[in-house]
């Protein structure tokens, strides 16, 4: 090899391979700034499994209990039991789980429902979670001695510990070896690294695969309907149509020569707006306004006496559903809700009005 | 911010992202569950339930290699990437390093626009192949750190229930998949005759190389027409040729990706992970063809 076309090839190597790499390090002159330390320190809230991050702090599970009490009860229930809202936090665990650090009830499918509690491997997942995201409506508004003791009453309920006990950053490593799944998770599968070998491997027949295929699995009749009029759901042009499910399955085979569906099934339908109270329901209305008896918000019958008379309460409450907004009913706040169409917002809410007049 | 094991922890500005060198890339984003209520059984009735929780968009941002260079991370111990949101949890999700130097993107633009609110609005992470909640929306901060982190959402969320008790910590991938489009569940054939059948098909560990179309329930296979440009990590629509008898039929799709991996169907995804497991749902999907022209959601093996 000629001495110029081994330059060249350092060159060439240097140029295509390298350079955009070490470029990186010392480049991109003037973009971007050093982030100071207190700015990092506010920032960063994570907690890993090793503890880094967790700030010091003591909360007991009676100071834990208040808290709950106060801002976790409407959603997770007294005892973190509830499946309202969320799907539990507590139960589904036993003495021998903790002693084990294995969840029986997850083996064989034998308990219907996953609990938070029953899946947590590590605790400082837990008082992460809690810090970063809870309460829902607020989240982040918590001190970390709040967090403390929110995460000992959850263990107190769980019947981990006592009710005297608080928990520390001192003693939170001696409650990780007590989780009940802390020996439950596993890494060996192929779906992290992408090199990985997958843990289902089947060959690409082609021929004689399987003659004697059988349906095993289908919808039975009765959920024909279930996610409403497919045939709305599908373009009216085309190769296909969407099948009328608000109607019985067709019968007739097709024959050669195109079916013409009857005008139900040929047309498309102007989507007509549900009742007021199927909306209430759909949109989740009601996990936090009853009728009439106020849950989380006010009750629907006690918005209406609010109003009475009030010529613009439509045109108001319909905005106020619309952005959100706190401190007429207490201090939870009422997120913006974008669900509903308008014509089924002012609908819903014209009847609610209404309602303290029946 | 990027920090953590890194020389030079920094602050980056819109203003910063933007004057870097940007690139834009096609790429699908699917949700670890989708599909995930046909594990037992059949549950829904047509492909906007059964596989709807896709997409594919082009995304345009820089790459988060670059900015892991910029502040020098630490190449010996800086073995993952923490991405943090900026909605009210600030969400968050651990990266492999490998996988963050490799194609993950630090976004802004997607389709030709700036991001919408709904979409990450201004800066969003996009984890190409990996279920859709590593690519953290509003993104705020990236962390390099050299252990994973255990976060809510791959520590009680996103695990993987296995028959034997044990969780599927950290499963990430979103394995080769195929959906026939049309005719699907929930469609009326109106005639006997010839219909193009199409669908979509995509993998998490790069290119479709091939898809095979079944009209005889998983008996016999031909391959599928691939459209043109195959990209990787991005959906691939394929087309085949039929002929309608009038009679009753199964139709299925089966994709294969560049490392040779076949989807499989529901039995065989069973008997390794059971019913349970709720994630990472790729079975071959079969439709049947009723007698009426009627198309209906089936398990069928």
């Amino acid at each position: 090899m000629s001495k110029l076309i081994k330059v060249f090839f350092v060159l060439m190597s240097l140029s295509v391979f390298h350079a955009p790499l070490t470029e990186a390090q010392d480049d991109y002159l003037n973009v971007g700034r050093p982030a100071l330390e207190e700015e990092i320190a506010a920032w960063d809230i994570d907690v890993r499994p090793d503890f880094m991050g967790l700030p010091a702090g003591t909360g007991s599970v009676e100071m834990g209990e208040e808290i709950w009490e106060e801002k976790c009860t409407a959603c997770h229930g007294s005892f973190g039991e509830s499946n309202e809202v969320f799907t539990p936090i507590v139960g589904g665990i036993t003495p021998e789980d903790v002693k084990a650090g294995r969840v029986d009830g997850l083996i064989g499918n034998k308990h219907p429902q996953r609990t938070t509690m029953m899946k947590l491997p590590t605790i400082s997942t837990l008082w992460d979670y809690i810090n970063r995201a809870m309460p829902w409506t607020a989240p982040k508004s918590l001190e970390a001695d709040e967090v403390y003791a929110l995460v000992a009453y959850i263990l107190h309920l769980s019947q981990i510990v006592p009710y005297e006990f608080e928990l520390s950053d001192e003693n939170i490593g001696d409650i990780q070896k007590l989780l009940p799944n802390r020996n439950g998770m596993t890494v060996e599968h192929g779906l992290w690294d992408t090199n990985a070998n997958p843990d289902v491997l089947v060959n690409a027949c082609m021929e004689n695969c399987n003659a004697q295929v059988r349906i095993h699995s289908s919808l039975p009749d009765i959920a024909r309907s279930a996610h409403g009029d497919l045939r709305a759901q599908n373009r009216h042009f085309g190769a296909t149509r969407g099948a009328d499910t608000l109607s019985e399955a067709l019968v007739d085979p097709v024959r050669d020569g195109r079916r013409e569906l009857t005008n139900t099934q040929a047309s498309v339908v102007a989507k007509v707006d549900a009742s007021p109270e199927q909306v209430a329901k759909q949109h989740m209305c009601l996990s936090c306004h009853g009728v009439n008896e106020a849950l989380v918000g006010p009750a629907f019958t006690e918005v209406a006496d609010k109003y009475v008379g009030d010529g613009d309460a439509l045109v108001n409450l319909f905005n106020k559903v619309r952005q959100g907004g706190s401190g007429v009913w207490g201090a939870v706040p009422m997120p913006a809700q974008s669900g509903p169409t308008d014509s089924e917002l002012k609908g819903l809410i014209t009847w609610i009005l209404e309602l303290e007049k029946n | 911010m990027v920090h953590g094991l890194v020389d030079n922890p920094k602050i980056y500005t819109m203003d910063d992202l933007m004057r870097l060198p940007s690139v834009s890339r096609i790429h699908f984003i699917e949700c670890g569950a989708n599909s995930a209520m046909e594990w037992g059984n059949v549950a829904v009735p047509s492909v906007q339930y059964t596989h709807g929780m896709l997409s594919c968009s082009e995304f345009t941002g820089v790459l988060l290699s670059v900015l892991l260079d910029h502040v020098g991370f630490d190449q010996a111990n800086g073995k993952f990437v923490l991405a943090e949101g900026s909605d009210g949890s600030s969400m968050t999700r651990t990266i492999a390093i490998d996988r963050a130097l490799d194609d993950v993107l630090v976004v802004w633009g997607m389709n030709g626009e700036m991001l919408r609110p709904e979409n990450g609005y201004p800066l969003r992470l996009v984890v190409p192949g990996v279920q859709g909640v590593s690519s953290v929306k509003w993104l705020r901060r990236i962390e390099v750190g050299d252990q994973k982190w255990g976060t809510k959402d791959e520590s009680v969320h996103y695990v993987d229930l296995m028959p034997d008790g044990m969780h599927r910590q950290y499963t990430s991938v979103q394995e080769c998949k195929s959906v026939v489009t049309t005719p699907s569940g929930g469609q009326v054939l109106l005639d006997k005759g010839f219909y193009n059948i199409t669908g979509l098909a995509w993998s998490g560990r790069g290119k479709v190389t091939k898809v095979d179309v079944s009209v005889d329930g998983g008996n016999t296979w031909r391959a599928a027409r691939l459209e043109s440009p195959v990209l990787t990590k991005s959906l691939t629509r394929f087309n085949m040729d039929w002929v309608w008898d009038g009679k009753p039929t199964i139709i299925q799709s089966r994709a294969i990706d560049e490392t040779g991996y076949v989807q499989p169907q529901i039995n065989q995804l069973r008997e390794v992970r059971g019913t349970r497991s709720i994630y990472h749902n790729n079975a071959i999907q079969s439709w049947l063809v009723s007698e009426t022209g009627e198309v209906q959601n089936v398990q069928a093996y």
